[in-house]
């Protein structure tokens, strides 16, 4: 018997507008090219995605299940620039196979800088949720997978039944992601990335110099199924983009998605599974014990993409600085002015490792260095401080 | 190898390429003899930084050869010239270009301006903004008589390949590679189109076509030159190979300055000419003063706009706020490079810019335009188009206001600077040498 946890993450960034020192408006972000982009990733992923889903989930007559997490600031844009991708996401919440798990609604990293603040973005974003899906969830994934025994501590203050995390090689040891933990002296389970599998399908699926490319979806059954006798469930975590953006449709990533429950679900035994049945299904079998911060980002799954740098950490600092004034100004157009900055893709973008290599970080920047960014970001943070004063 | 230039006798990069190439040749165990006017070599052999020639051996009257001793396997031969070659050319006086034709009596007449006494003032000439004063006006002309004199020279030598620096020495590369039958490969360190923008003088651009189109094989400094090459010389591409310039930057780190400064500064070095973009420097300066008050503006160099960018400053209302240094050369340029808090190329066309990667190698953040040769191999710079004077002053004020980012532009670039070095660069021409041999063999 072995479950397969698909849990999907969507994403959108309010990307800023180059503005200068010079620049005194309070027109802090992008619209157009903003706009352009949740069209574009909605046409190439999002639309047809979730069409697929909805189609599993029909032909399965309802076997197969997963999990997404939107951002809010995700929705948001698909509300201004693209409503139909919101009502496709609502009818895969009607099919009730379909669970939504609780963020911070600026995809932020407010929970290293401010409890207080992150509490409020996670209660926003579960207000949207309610919103929009009718569903209060009872897992919980802090930005990026950031992870560590406070962040769960932290959840379970909140009353959230079990954590996302990676499956950091360094923490599991020898022990398998495929089971459930707990952190120590904590009642809430911790629900592990199988990053193996997913990376198969997140990262090498298109890849044709990998040695198991093309992947079938017979073969990913296979694998899956090694896991019984050693383990309870994969979770196959991912970006939602993986499907149409990162892997194009022409790799066949939507035909493999759409047969892989077939063959998954070929042996009797094996089903699908939302987050939340499998912390209902399976009791924690030992402790997952994270003393530092883990992510799910680069090789390292630390934070270093978003604060390895003395200008990502400055810019963090200076922009956590400002939240008490914000927030006694009571404007909340300024507010939300403000949590947009929090979102952790600003500090991404300013990231100096690897930069001279070309990889994975230059695709996702908009900036032409992690210098500009770092720029443009303090020039509209300048601008923020003027509106407190 | 064919060069006019040698430090520290400089008035750009080309002298501090054929330095650092020459040496990494030796190192790698390349003999290279190395041909330059006479009008490098009176100061030249007594500065402090190169040692006394260990040999001299004259084969031809007025000519001196000789050896350094940290480079065994370059010898050096000068010859009487006057090139000067980014000095503005004076008015008429050009003679002809002749085909290697020159007779050896017009080197070695003796009326010829070839005593130290000219040559010293050729370099203070170069160095100040009246190079013109002490001209000849035939600038053309000494290429064919330092063209003629090289073939004479030749005679004694044995070598595989002619390697010519900059069109001061096509001719020169050209005449020993036909008189002795070598390959020739040619060195474009700049093209008249960047020194020049669209007023390109004529003469000059002949003598730079038919070099790079009788060579074997060209280097060009970058690909941002060699796309000038492809679409002004109507070069085919696949004789076009790229070779990076490098830095010399002896591992260590230079000593953070002692000096506590309330007040910034923002340097602009180089020549005072249109190829540089000064006035774009002195636009951002103003926009800069705008919101930053403790700032001052050093312009290091000299040129032919060393005069009107004075009275631009003094136009923008921001005189007192820029320093105009003159020319600086050797530990003078260590110490503006030291106080500096930023330096800024806003060069309108520059084919490869090694004064970055100096000023990188001080620990000194950089801001450089796009229409660079070095923006192709640096990141951790910040970039800008040099005509955008509002970007760039949003840079200047950036890097002035947040220490994070001077912090980390800093410690990343003189990581970047470390990893290029000369020996890669001449290994790139020794490649260039084997393609060069084979293509020559081919042709005949």
């Amino acid at each position: 018997m072995a479950s397969v946890c698909f849990y999907f993450q969507v994403h959108q960034p309010y990307r800023l507008r180059r503005y200068s020192v010079f620049d005194t408006d309070h027109n802090y972000f992008d619209d157009q090219k903003n706009g352009e982009i949740c069209r574009k990733v909605a046409t190439k992923c999002y639309l047809p995605a979730n069409q697929c889903i909805l189609d599993m989930i029909r032909v399965h007559e309802g076997r197969f299940r997963c999990a997404y997490s939107i951002t809010g600031v995700a929705l948001d844009q698909f509300a201004a620039y693209h409503p139909e991708v919101l009502d496709s996401f609502k009818r895969l919440a009607d099919t009730g196979c379909v669970e939504f798990l609780a963020e911070t609604y600026y995809h932020s990293l407010s929970f290293l800088y401010s409890r207080e603040e992150f509490n409020a973005q996670i209660e926003l974003h579960q207000q949207k949720m309610m919103e929009l899906f009718g569903q209060k969830s009872t897992v919980f994934r802090d930005t990026e997978l950031i992870y560590s025994n406070d962040v769960a501590r932290a959840a379970h203050e909140l009353g959230y039944k079990a954590v996302i995390a990676e499956g950091a090689d360094h923490l599991l040891g020898y022990r398998s992601p495929n089971f459930v933990y707990h952190p120590p002296g904590l009642p809430i389970s911790v629900l592990l990335k199988n990053y193996r599998l997913s990376d198969d399908i997140a990262f090498r699926f298109g890849n044709r110099g990998w040695a198991e490319w093309p992947l079938s979806t017979e073969k990913f059954a296979g694998w899956v199924n090694q896991v019984n006798g050693c383990g309870y469930t994969v979770n196959l975590f991912m970006d939602y983009e993986t499907f149409g953006e990162h892997q194009w449709s022409d790799t066949g990533i939507f035909d493999f998605l759409y047969h892989l429950p077939g063959a998954v679900m070929s042996l009797p035994d094996n089903d699908f599974k939302k987050p939340s049945e499998v912390v209902a299904a399976y009791p924690p079998i030992g402790e997952f014990d994270a003393p530092h911060l883990i992510s799910w980002a680069d090789t390292e799954r630390d934070l270093s993409a978003w604060l390895g740098n003395a200008m990502q950490s400055n810019a963090l600092q200076e922009l956590f600085n400002l939240e008490k004034a914000v927030k006694a100004k009571k404007d909340p157009e300024l507010l939300h002015d403000w949590r947009r900055l929090t979102t952790s893709d600003h500090f991404y973008y300013m990231c100096t490792k690897y930069f001279a290599d070309g990889d994975v970080h230059k695709y996702f920047n908009p900036y032409e260095s992690p210098y500009d960014s770092y720029i443009n970001f303090m020039n509209v943070l300048d601008n923020v401080a003027t509106r407190i004063k | 190898m064919l060069g006019w230039e040698f430090p520290p006798f400089i008035s750009g990069g080309l002298g501090t390429a054929c330095y650092g190439l020459t040496r990494a040749l030796n190192d790698i165990g390349h003999h290279v003899i190395f041909v330059l006017p006479q009008s490098v070599t009176t100061e030249f052999t007594t500065h402090v930084a190169l040692r006394t020639p260990a040999a001299i051996k004259g084969h031809i009257p007025g000519v001196t050869s000789y050896r350094l001793d940290e480079f065994n396997n370059v010898e050096f031969r000068s010859v009487p010239s006057t090139l000067q070659a980014y000095g503005p050319a004076g008015p008429g006086g050009v003679t002809e270009v002749h085909q290697h034709g020159s007779s050896l009596t017009s080197m070695t007449d003796p009326n010829a301006p070839t005593t130290a006494g000219v040559s010293g003032s050729v370099i203070t000439g170069r160095s100040t903004v009246n190079a013109s004063a002490h001209y000849d006006g035939d600038m053309i002309g000494e290429t064919e008589r330092y063209a003629a004199i090289a073939v004479a020279l030749a005679r004694n030598e044995k070598f595989d390949v002619v390697h010519a620096h900059d069109w001061m020495t096509y001719p020169a590369g050209i005449a020993v590679a036909r008189a002795f039958n070598k390959p020739l490969v040619v060195h474009v360190h700049s093209t008249e189109f960047d020194r020049s923008g669209e007023h390109v003088n004529q003469r000059i651009y002949d003598i730079e076509r038919r070099g790079v189109h009788m060579a074997d094989k060209v280097i060009a400094v970058s690909h941002f030159t060699r796309n000038i090459l492809l679409g002004r010389y109507a070069i085919a591409p696949d004789r076009v190979e790229v070779v990076y310039n490098a830095i010399d930057t002896n591992g260590k780190l230079p000593l953070p300055s002692t000096i506590r400064r309330d007040e910034k500064i923002v340097l602009f070095l180089g020549r005072i000419t249109m190829q540089k973009g000064p006035e774009y420097f002195l636009h951002a300066a103003r926009m800069v003063l705008d919101h930053v008050k403790n700032v001052r503006f050093v312009m290091a160099g000299s040129g032919d706009m060393a005069r009107s960018m004075i009275e631009l400053a003094a136009e923008l209302g921001i005189g007192q706020k820029v320093v105009f240094t003159g020319f600086l050369r050797g530990h003078d340029v260590e110490r503006v490079y030291k106080m500096a808090d930023i330096y800024v190329m806003p060069s309108v066309s520059e084919p490869f810019g090694i004064a970055p990667l100096e000023a990188l190698s001080h620990d000194v953040p950089v801001i450089i335009s796009k229409q660079s040769g070095v923006s192709e191999i640096l990141t951790h710079v910040l970039k800008v188009d040099f005509w955008d004077t509002r970007e760039m002053a949003n840079k200047i004020i950036a890097i002035l206001r947040h220490p994070p980012l001077q912090a980390t532009l800093r410690e990343h670039g003189s990581f970047e600077v470390n990893r290029l070095t000369w020996k890669d660069a001449a290994e790139g021409c020794v490649q260039v040498y084997g393609m060069a041999i084979g293509q020559y063999g081919k042709r005949k």
